[in-house]
């Protein structure tokens, strides 16, 4: 006969066991749904405040004079393409030969792990201290031809911000091509620079996309890099080399200001950049589908 | 150990290897194999596992560079050039000495570009759709596969993406083409298929196979080596070594070892 009490094979809630089952499960459902709380709160009061002035016009016009009314948003959004645009440009070359040299040509030596070390280090720095740096380091000193604030020391800014996500992303991507790929590749008589870029490279090209596109949406919603570097301006982009708007730094300067105009400005603006991150965000999802097709 | 010397060796060495011990790090896995793989003939290593058999084959055309820390002792000899001389370039051994792997491994391409791949970037100059279809009729895949020329490689059966790697590695016209169990992940079938094909390539390619099937060693091979793990070394360290290198008729009717005839026999431990 057994030693362990048998009851009957019915579910019965009142156990203690069940109870406890169901007072959990509630548990992790309440504390899940205050995690995404703040994501559709924001969503909605966003699209509430700002999502009422979409029109052609706040897209294409400068902000108004204070105490004027009307204008848009124009300049900023031009000047955080453009401020993203020369980040990138600078971050993908420089992050993606970094992750290639970390996974195809590092023997996992010292240096390797001190890189691999510096980026986990590198990402997790505040943007706030990468805009110091670069102010330090280009802006107070007029390293570009004597100007100080300019679009190009903002897109410098960001690119720190970016390079230390793509290199891991890529480090990661190239970790998960199947070493035979590799093989077979020099097995018919490839070199290692025709196997990486020919073979191994576009093997891993949706994974690394995706990380990029990440970058790229994550530093295009940066404030605190911009306003040591790039500045703002109140008019459009005049070249690299002078201070230019961004629409995360027009958020900051015109929700404080005193005028109704301006403060319903930054509700567009951060509208707008709300749904171009979040774009930016389905464009990563979609690109790292691709992968698995 | 003693290696006699197969009857057809007269006619023509196309590799010797020559006191060749391999290790990987501190670790020695092979040790002192000597032997004289024939040129257009089918050689087979076979034995039990751990025993150094592909490692020897991957030293046939250096792609034990690409694992860290292994090293190689000794001489591997390819038409009278030792190919671990310093001036040799490893891209130009592969070149000549081809390569298929045990897990097919096309690459994420169509099957056209998969053929059309290392032809390319080994300056190929002629008609490009001669030769994918030239290479893919001597891999008996040319009739499975003609429809579907554009499509992924990835879209084919395991045998069928096999022979496309065959395919890939007879494209670029090598000398000789090293096969690593390139059957233990497919059906009887495809086995059959790719064995057929075998005896077809021999005609113009020297085939080393290392495979763990003893009856697909007795159908293909004309020559075979049989390696064992020794325990000759120091403590409990396991060492491979090659047993025997003859005639497979020999190999498997009268070996001259009794570690050959128990492994043959299936008497083996």
């Amino acid at each position: 006969m057994t030693s362990f009490p048998r009851g009957a094979l019915t579910y019965r809630p009142g156990l203690a066991r069940n109870r406890c089952n169901q007072l959990f499960t509630g548990l992790a459902a309440v504390f899940t749904a205050l995690a995404v709380l703040p994501l559709v709160l924001v969503l909605v009061y966003v699209l509430i405040k700002g999502g009422s002035l979409i029109s052609l016009r706040l897209l294409s016009e400068l902000p108004p004079a204070p105490g004027l009314e009307g204008g848009g948003i124009g300049n900023a959004l031009v000047g955080t393409l453009i401020v993203t645009l020369i980040a990138s440009l600078i971050a993908i070359p420089v992050g993606v030969g970094s992750g290639v040299y970390l996974a195809e040509y590092s023997r996992g030596g010292a240096f390797a792990r001190f890189v691999r070390f510096g980026t986990n280090v590198l990402a997790g720095v505040p943007s706030i201290i990468c805009g110091v740096f670069i102010y330090g380091l280009i802006v107070a000193t007029r390293a570009f031809a004597g100007q100080s604030y300019s679009a190009l020391a903002g897109g410098i800014a960001l690119a720190v911000l970016m390079v230390p996500t793509v290199i891991k992303t890529t480090d990661e991507a190239l970790k998960l091509v199947a070493n035979e790929l590799r093989w077979g590749a020099l097995g018919v008589g490839a070199s290692k620079f025709v196997t990486i870029t020919r073979i191994t490279l576009p093997a891993a090209l949706a994974p690394i996309a995706t990380g990029i596109v990440l970058a790229i949406a994550r530093a295009a919603g940066e404030t605190a890099p911009l306003i040591f570097t790039a500045l703002f301006s109140p008019f459009w982009p005049d070249g690299l080399l002078n201070p230019i708007a961004s629409m995360s730094v027009l958020i900051y300067n015109f929700a404080i200001m005193p005028y109704e105009a301006q403060i319903s400005l930054a509700w567009a603006a951060s509208f707008v950049l709300v749904v171009m991150i979040l774009a930016a965000n389905l464009l990563a999802r979609w690109l790292g589908k691709l992968s698995r097709t | 150990m003693t290696v006699s010397s197969p009857s057809t060796m007269a006619t023509d060495t196309c590799i010797a290897v020559q006191n060749v011990s391999i290790s990987y790090g501190s670790q020695e896995a092979v040790r002192g194999v000597y032997m004289d793989i024939p040129r257009g003939k089918v050689t087979a290593f076979i034995g039990p596992s751990g025993c150094g058999k592909s490692t020897v084959l991957r030293a046939l055309n250096r792609m034990n560079d690409l694992i860290e820390g292994c090293s190689l002792k000794g001489r591997v000899l390819f038409d009278g050039h030792d190919l671990y001389a310093k001036n040799v370039d490893p891209v130009e051994v592969r070149r000549r000495i081809g390569m298929v792997f045990q897990k097919p491994n096309p690459f994420p391409k169509t099957i056209y570009e998969n053929i059309a791949f290392g032809a390319r970037i080994n300056g190929f100059r002629g008609d490009m759709d001669e030769l994918v279809e030239r290479s893919l009729r001597k891999s008996a895949l040319w009739d499975e596969a003609k429809d579907k020329l554009n499509e992924s490689g990835y879209a084919l059966s395991g045998g069928q993406q096999q022979r496309l790697c065959i395919a890939r590695a007879i494209a670029i016209e090598p000398e000789v083409i090293l096969m690593d169990e390139p059957c233990s992940a497919l059906d009887p079938i495809s086995t059959l298929k790719i064995e057929e094909m075998m005896h077809e390539l021999k005609k113009s390619y020297t085939i080393v196979i290392v495979t763990h099937n003893m009856q697909q060693a007795v159908r293909v091979s004309d020559v075979t080596g049989f390696f064992n793990v020794s325990h000759r070394a120091e403590g409990d360290r396991k060492v491979g070594c090659l047993v025997e290198f003859a005639d497979t008729e020999q190999i498997f009717n009268s070996p001259s070892q009794q570690a050959t005839q128990d492994y043959v026999s299936g008497r083996f431990g």
